[in-house]
């Protein structure tokens, strides 16, 4: 293996990731407690640098270190989306963790850690690295679900996360380590050469493919894997539920896609009919227990579980369209679902929990301006026009009709129907229902320039997505 | 063909969305009381223009403006409009200041965020009639539904949370088929959401049944043709007077235009074969509604079912595919806009005053308001069909099409004239005359304001009664070439039956 420094300087960003998260534990410890915000200003100022950096490699498409890391355009896609969803995140944590009294640095530190995690996983060439990377998420993500340790609920939601995690990681481990005997390879283009060279007939190509899609589907929450999410979410610090809910979920549908298309490309026949099965029971599941929940972070979380579903769809389809369809989607899919958890984020003050769907009573009378940011998303979450959430849906239903799965495009809008109603319960509520009590919203200046971002980039993507189409088009991972 | 030479069409479409904008920056009800009905005039005087310059001789959409929006798909915003979307255009103009004006009183809370969903509503509902592009057609189609469903839901009566989530979710279900037939008609059609390149393609005949039921669901809910219907009668009682209004004037009108602009024009094998399906349901919509109408002790359920009745009228004349029957279906909506937008004034007037729509409660109003029987009897001849008023030539027309192709339905459809004349009559008996009920002995006539409301709608219901020529006129190029455009399509269909067809219908959807 031959070292140069372009190798150092392609991995540039999870470098200044990684620094930066051993500076702010360091640092943690000199700032006095009131100032805490300092720190989450420095992580934000970290991921702008990664940011920089991986702006300037946008255009550099080259595979290091024995191919085990490739730096395409897919890769930087999903970097800069995990950086803009870090970013959001902690200008949407900062008060609320002074609420909760759980202002620690080590906060901020574990979201740079699970940024770089995920950046390692979208750019990962081997089965190795993805889960190396996989592993860095998800132990940050496990610490961060624990953060209110002084309540049962978020040490409770840690613990499951935890052992589930664990579990579907071992899974996924098993998955690799049969498809490695299979091909004598666990470099993703190597196995994709391998399966495009001829049929395998081997049972435990199945047995390995369907253990992937247990890890894999465990991290992206799809139907029958989606058992932690409800708990998981509800027990977390909402900021947390908001982190894990776009950015985990984007990463591991990346690589899902890639480990799928690229690799298993060849034996898609095979693998296909396990993920149409597996869309239309997460669309459906994920729908229809949605509208019975009470919490909004449940109804949240199950909500997430239907986008699932139809993020699914994405790699189902794959090709030009398929893959483009899903990119976009995750990205917009970011964009509104940070913003619908800020709006529950800013309702936590004082006494008030603001978990509850019934929390929102009346909010349009006492503050209609985050009221109709609510109603934003929530319509946009419902694929309405013109919100961008219809953007999303559009090209996912396109891809498919275009794949000939006309009938899953109907389910999914059928199904997109049903998601309707709970969507817009928390309409209702907000507009039709007399306020009971004051709003005193936990607004700072960070939160709303989080929610003012969300809100202009969900309305602009809605009436003009070109920029972001043509941006996505341009990033599509290639397949041999 | 006629260029305004500066954006017309977009300026009407989006001056309202700018209004809408500006009241943001309002404080005070009165001042978007005034901004509101500003720019409802404002859209009206702009529209004039489309009506003068519009070229009566061509079938082509004129004043077309087009610029790429999503180049990647081939997806543009298109606008432009032909004589059957240039009626409902006018129509949407025309009723809007009304809408605005008869909320100024009755609207008591968040006046500001009530204009401006009417005012978003106005917008929405002009893309809709402009669109030359599916996708923006798409897009207006379904964003009418928020500020709708925020109409209802906030500002409706006592039931109005379940009538607004109602109508969202029937809408909602059929716009949603709508989406995914939108985008199979795309790979059909050779990667174009253009609507008039959609049209007249040779698609089998398998695909378009498939698009024609997904068509139909999305259409059919909205008109709303029996069995569909059952969210209108909700949505009307529990809406305020406004939305009534806009519900039965305007939105209604967009079932009958989808099937106009797409259906029948793009799917004419499919239209033809449906045709003896949806002539049964028109027909059972003409006299069920009528039925149910006779029976409400709500006035505006009795409104609500008469439009059921009417709109049967609608997509009878559609599809029995002479040029006498489509004129009429589009007069039909025309009429029906104006003479059911007018009662749902009238009722709505009745309301400010005693807070009740109960027929029971009425009676020998025609002593102590005559301003307001007169118009009240004049609005409920105009939707009886009296000869003179509006609905009758629609009427007229739509059975005179009917007699010449399918005199069977046509025969079944005069009853419904019948019993409207038995529903109405017996309505204004019972509000107007007999017994006053000594509760409302002291309420006021109109006020300058409500006639304000109602003057220009018998204006034109008179003047469409009396001289309908400058209307049909506008109609005649653009339904005979529609009527050219269903005719290609009858040589293939004349081949197939029905269990041909739908055997490789269910072929299609099956896997290989």
């Amino acid at each position: 293996m031959n070292f140069s420094w372009f190798q150092l300087v392609a991995i540039a960003p999870e470098i200044v990731l990684t620094i930066g998260a051993c500076a702010l534990f360091l640092f943690d410890l000199a700032i006095p407690k009131h100032e805490k915000d300092k720190l989450g200003y420095f992580a934000i100022g970290i991921l702008a640098v990664a940011f920089y950096g991986s702006w300037k490699l946008a255009a550099v498409e080259t595979e290091i270190f024995s191919g085990m890391f490739t730096l395409d355009p897919y890769a930087t896609y999903f970097k800069m989306l995990v950086y803009l969803a870090g970013a959001i995140t902690i200008l949407l944590s900062m008060t609320y963790l002074e609420i909760e009294k759980i202002h620690l640095g080590e906060y901020y530190g574990f979201i740079l850690l699970a940024t770089a995690g995920m950046m390692v996983m979208v750019s990962a060439g081997d089965l190795i690295m993805i889960y190396l990377g996989l592993e860095l998420l998800s132990i940050s993500l496990y610490i961060m679900a624990g953060f209110k340790r002084h309540e049962s609920r978020s040490v409770e939601a840690s613990a499951k996360y935890l052992i589930l995690g664990s579990f579907s990681s071992a899974i996924l481990l098993y998955g690799i380590s049969i498809l490695y005997g299979i091909a004598g390879t666990t470099n993703l283009k190597g196995l994709g050469a391998f399966f495009a060279a001829g049929a395998v007939d081997n049972p435990g190509l199945l047995l390995s493919m369907s253990f992937l899609v247990v890890g894999f589907g465990f991290k992206v929450a799809a139907v029958p894997f989606h058992m932690w999410t409800p708990d998981v979410y509800e027990g977390s610090p909402t900021p947390v539920t908001a982190f894990m809910s776009v950015a985990p979920k984007a990463a591991s549908f990346a690589v899902f896609l890639r480990v799928f298309a690229e690799a298993l490309g060849g034996v898609k026949a095979h693998w296909q009919p396990i993920l149409i099965t597996l869309a239309v029971a997460t669309m459906v599941l994920g729908n229809v227990v949605a509208i019975v929940q009470t919490n909004i972070k449940r109804m949240l979380a199950y909500s997430s579980i239907a986008h699932a579903g139809y993020a699914l769809i994405g790699i189902i389809v794959g090709g030009g369209l398929g893959t483009m369809s899903l990119m976009l989607y995750l990205m917009i899919y970011a964009l509104m679902n940070l913003g619908a958890f800020g709006v529950v984020i800013i309702l936590r003050k004082g006494g008030m929990r603001g978990e509850d769907i019934a929390d929102f009573t009346g909010l349009a009378k006492k503050n209609p301006v985050a009221a109709v940011i609510m109603l934003i998303f929530m319509f946009s979450l419902a694929g309405l026009p013109p919100t961008a959430g219809f953007v999303a849906k559009f090209y996912l239903f396109m891809g498919a009709v275009e794949a000939g799965l006309v009938w899953l495009a109907v389910v999914g809008v059928l199904l997109s129907a049903v998601s309707a109603y709970y969507y817009l319960r928390v309409v209702m509520v907000m507009y039709m229902r007399e306020p009971g009590r004051d709003f005193d919203l936990a607004t700072s200046p960070a939160a709303s320039l989080a929610l003012i971002v969300t809100t202009l980039a969900v309305l602009f993507i809605g009436l003009y997505p070109a920029p972001l189409i043509d941006a996505t088009k341009a990033a599509i991972l290639q397949v041999p | 063909m006629p260029d305004a030479g500066y954006p017309l069409l977009s300026i009407v479409v989006f001056a309202p969305l700018a209004g809408a904008l500006a009241a943001m920056a309002l404080r005070s009800a009165m001042a978007v009381k005034w901004l509101a009905l500003g720019t409802t005039l404002i859209t009206l005087v702009a529209s004039i223009p489309l009506w003068i310059a519009f070229d009566r001789g061509t079938h082509a959409f004129q004043f077309v403006e087009e610029y790429a929006w999503i180049p990647t798909f081939n997806i543009n915003y298109a606008v432009g409009v032909d004589g059957i979307s240039l009626l409902l255009v006018l129509l949407t103009t025309f009723l809007s200041p009304i809408v605005v004006l008869c909320s100024w009183n009755s609207i008591d809370k968040r006046v500001k965020e009530f204009m401006m969903a009417v005012l978003l509503m106005e917008t929405a509902m002009l893309g809709v009639f402009v669109a030359l592009d599916f996708v923006l057609f798409y897009v207006f189609w379904e964003a009418m539904l928020i500020p709708m469903y925020l109409i209802i839901g906030v500002w409706g009566g006592a039931n109005r949370i379940y009538a607004a989530i109602k109508f969202f979710l029937y809408t909602l279900a059929g716009s949603l088929l709508l989406l995914v037939a939108m985008i199979a008609l795309y790979f059909a059609g050779g990667h174009t959401f253009s609507i008039p390149d959609l049209m007249g393609q040779p698609y089998p005949a398998a695909f378009q049944f498939w698009m024609f039921v997904a068509f139909f669901l999305a259409f059919a809910i909205k008109v709303p043709m029996f069995p569909f219907h059952t969210w209108l009668p909700d949505a009307h009682v529990e809406a305020p007077t406004a939305g009534s209004v806009i519900l039965a004037s305007v939105l209604l009108k967009m079932g009958g235009y989808g099937f106009v602009r797409f259906s029948l024009p793009m799917l004419p094998d499919a239209s033809a074969l449906f045709t003896p399906f949806v002539l049964a349901l028109s027909v059972v919509a003409i006299i069920y509604g009528a039925y149910m109408a006779l029976a409400q002790a709500d006035l505006k359920k009795l409104i609500a079912y008469s439009s059921v009745s009417h709109m049967g009228f609608v997509t009878l004349g559609l599809f029995v595919f002479t040029v006498q029957g489509i004129e009429g279906a589009m007069l039909q909506m025309v009429n029906h806009g104006i003479t059911t937008g007018a009662l749902f004034l009238c009722v709505g007037i009745l309301y400010d005053r005693t807070h009740s729509r109960l027929i029971a409660d009425y009676g020998g109003l025609a002593r102590t308001m005559p301003l307001y029987a007169a118009m009240l009897v004049i609005f409920s001849l105009s939707s009886l069909g009296l000869p003179g008023t509006n609905s009758f030539v629609g009427e007229f027309l739509v059975l005179l099409g009917a007699f010449i192709t399918r005199p069977a339905y046509a025969v079944a459809a005069s009853l419904g004239v019948i019993l409207a004349a038995v529903y109405m009559l017996w309505m204004v008996q019972r509000v107007l005359f007999g017994e006053a009920n000594p509760r409302n002995a002291g309420h006021p006539d109109l006020s300058l304001r409500e006639l304000a409301t109602v003057a220009p709608l018998v204006v034109a219901v008179f003047w469409i009664g009396l001289y309908p020529g400058p209307v049909l006129d506008v109609l005649h190029a653009s339904v005979n070439h529609l009527i050219d455009q269903t005719r290609v399509g009858t040589g293939s269909q004349a081949a197939l039956s029905w269990s041909d067809l739908l055997w490789s219908a269910v072929r299609a959807v099956l896997p290989s």
